[in-house]
């Protein structure tokens, strides 16, 4: 029971008023995020990350984290309301979530989400308390060809298991590690692909390349739309609340289901959105009266916010764990540790107690707080939408502007943020996905450390990715994983082959 | 206490026609697309050859990984180019019509101006025309809420990051001019 004692020392080290009003803070701003269209968490934590450079490391990532939960917390009011998923995470909540609303329910629908959402990072939360110490201590015994192994792994998995279009993803991830590469080599100190400029000698940076493509892109995106809405106004009432918790205990197989399944693709890189839509696919598959989802079922919003906010979750896991995120907000948030000096890594458990058990413990609180104030404050946050985007765009221009220029106090940052945001609508237009790109750029670097690290050592000969039975299964299984759809098919006509013959 | 009655109405008068005609279709773009990767993989090649892409006894040189990325690059690029000109479904689906272009050019004119005013104004004057002028011209907003709003905004990033957080922004004139 060492976790628990370390996670009471956690939130020793949160309860102080700076830290709480941090918090609550973060929350605020997050919810707001996630409210606004053409604005989500990955952006909402890109943009608002200079503001915790002079912080230390323990309040930044308390107030990071809680933009991140307040994101999460905020896409469901919109697609409730509006029908308009602030994430793409919450279409899966519309199917049920709108008509609920419709129906005059939006309280109810509203309180379920919520409610969910809660349920499902506290499931996730506790996995990572008695997880991630197991984890990291186990990863501290690796050697740099364990680690780049694992690295491999997770490129390996994002294209076999990724449901773009395989060759699109191939170009996301390899662009990013070339523009990871850009600058000083680390290993041998020579300058590669700089062509002489002196701007590029710092490399590209990854937290600029993130606010260009998630934010910039978005605007012109979401510009696109038409952004005329029509919503429903709710305020929830404490009847409604005690209502709907009272119902609770019967919905718990779907709430442990979702859960589970949040827990597991947040882990891999599958992410919230292909959880949420899981969650509710087997929500329904699994029920004695199938039809009625889709018709203001509660069940239909119980499931997918559960799975999306367990999985959201657990993204944070193998990041503590090992360094390597497991979404696109966790990679910002692993970028936000470089930047405030933090080595992410098993290490991290070690050497800043302080910090990962302060993390731990305010995504307990910074759930509880959240899901008290989301419940009380419903109707404010609905009626930002009133705000028309005219006055929203420009302030994210700027905000993104603020964000990309802190960073290195270099203003061809800026210019470089621009490029980006036309590079991610173009890529997001044309379907090549922007995750793999992101994780290929934070992970660049390290990965290719790992690989000539792990080169030195074995005299430069490959086989030491199979010198031992646990590099030797990781690498192999990243292989497999990559070349996954061939196999899979391959398997396919086999099959199709014995049942004829059998018959 | 839930309300049925359809409350916020957010209208969109300038939204772009349902009808406007198409600029390009997914495909040319996609092929443009995977032309300008192709190339830039080219010259990323060509710069970690000279760099040094072989392998010394302690291992690849730092040329190396670079090189082989830009290779599957390249090759990534090239099945892109022939599956988009193979592809029917993108031939047919539009990439942007004109309504929308006109819509996205009016959020990315103004972005790309701000961004160069930013050289000469500093961030917050930069930033305070960018709102006022995108709010009154684009969004067909009253002058004087225009102008509060940005004004509003502009003051409350300035005593953010520069008073309170200590972040340094970019500055003009203005802010010498006022001593800061």
């Amino acid at each position: 029971m060492e976790a628990l004692s370390l996670l009471m020392h956690g939130f020793a080290v949160l309860l102080t008023w700076k830290t709480l009003l941090l918090m609550m803070f973060g929350l605020v701003l997050g919810i707001f995020v996630g409210v606004l269209p053409g604005l989500g968490g990955p952006n909402g934590v890109a943009i608002l990350l200079p503001l915790t450079f002079t912080m230390d490391p323990t309040s930044a990532i308390v107030m990071l984290s809680c933009i991140y939960w307040g994101a999460l917390f905020g896409g469901a009011i919109t697609s409730i309301l509006f029908n308009i998923p602030g994430e793409a995470w919450s279409v899966a909540t519309t199917f049920d979530g709108y008509p609920m609303a419709q129906q005059g329910r939006a309280a109810e629908a509203l309180t379920a989400a919520f409610t969910s959402s809660f349920i499902g990072s506290l499931v996730a939360v506790m996995l990572i308390t008695f997880l991630a110490p197991m984890i990291s201590s186990f990863a501290l015994k690796f050697g740099p060809p364990e680690f780049f192994a694992v690295y491999l792994l997770t490129f390996c998995s994002f294209v076999g298991l990724g449901r773009e279009a395989k060759h699109k993803t191939v170009i996301s991830m390899s662009l990013g590690l070339l523009l990871a590469g850009i600058g000083m080599d680390t290993v041998s100190g020579q300058l590669r692909m700089t062509f002489g400029s002196s701007e590029l000698l710092r490399g590209v940076n990854f937290l600029v390349a993130v606010i260009g493509l998630f934010g910039i892109s978005e605007i012109l995106l979401t510009m696109e739309e038409r952004l005329a809405l029509r919503g429903h106004a709710a305020a929830i009432s404490l009847r409604v609340v005690l209502s709907v918790w009272k119902d609770l205990p019967k919905y718990w197989v779907t709430l442990f289901r979702s859960s589970f399944i949040g827990c597991w693709l947040g882990i891999t890189p599958g992410g919230a959105i292909a959880a949420s839509f899981m969650g509710y696919n087997l929500a329904k598959r699994f029920s004695k009266d199938p039809d009625s989802f889709g018709k203001g079922r509660i069940e239909g919003v119980f499931a997918p916010e559960t799975a999306a906010h367990a999985s959201g979750t657990a993204a944070l896991l193998p990041m503590l764990a090992l360094g390597i995120p497991g979404s696109g907000t966790a990679a910002i948030l692993l970028g936000g540790l470089m930047v405030w000096g933090l080595n992410p890594g098993p290490l991290l458990f070690v050497e800043h107690k302080d910090f990962v058990w302060g993390l731990i413990a305010s995504m307990y609180l910074g759930n509880v707080v959240g899901l008290v104030l989301v419940l009380t404050t419903v109707p404010i946050f609905a009626s930002i939408l009133r705000v028309p985007f005219a006055a929203v765009a420009p302030m994210i221009v700027v905000s993104c502007a603020i964000g990309a220029y802190a960073i290195q106090n270099a203003m061809f940052d800026i210019w470089l943020m621009l490029g980006f945001g036309v590079v991610g609508y173009v890529f997001k237009k044309v379907g090549i996905p922007l995750a793999p790109f992101t994780l290929a750029l934070v992970l660049g670097n390290r990965a290719e450390d790992a690989f000539r690290l792990s080169m030195i050592g074995s005299g430069g000969d490959m086989k030491v990715f199979w010198s031992n039975g646990l590099v030797g299964s990781i690498t192999t299984l990243a292989i497999v994983l990559l070349f996954w759809p061939v196999i899979d098919k391959a398997f396919g006509s086999v099959r199709r082959m014995l049942v004829p013959a059998r018959a | 206490m839930s309300n049925t009655d359809i409350e916020i109405v957010v209208e969109d008068p300038t939204a772009p026609e349902t009808n406007s005609p198409a600029v390009t279709s997914v495909r040319v773009v996609d092929v443009v697309v995977c032309l300008l990767l192709l190339a830039l993989a080219l010259t990323l090649a060509y710069d970690n050859w000279r760099t040094g892409a072989g392998w010394e006894s302690t291992g690849p040189q730092s040329g190396y990984f670079p090189f082989y990325l830009s290779v599957i690059l390249a090759g990534a690029s090239l099945y892109g180019l022939a599956a988009a000109f193979l592809s029917r479904r993108e031939a047919t689906e539009v990439f942007v019509t004109r309504a929308q272009l006109r819509r996205v050019l009016a959020v990315f004119v103004p972005t790309l101006l701000f961004c160069l005013a930013m050289q000469f104004l500093g961030l917050y004057v930069a930033s305070f025309l960018l709102i006022s002028g995108f709010m009154r011209f684009v969004g067909k907003i009253v002058l004087w809420k225009s102008l509060l709003t940005a004004f509003v905004f502009t003051a409350v990033m300035f005593v953010t990051f520069d008073v309170a957080f200590d972040v340094i922004m970019p500055k003009g004139p203005l802010e010498a001019a006022l001593g800061r």
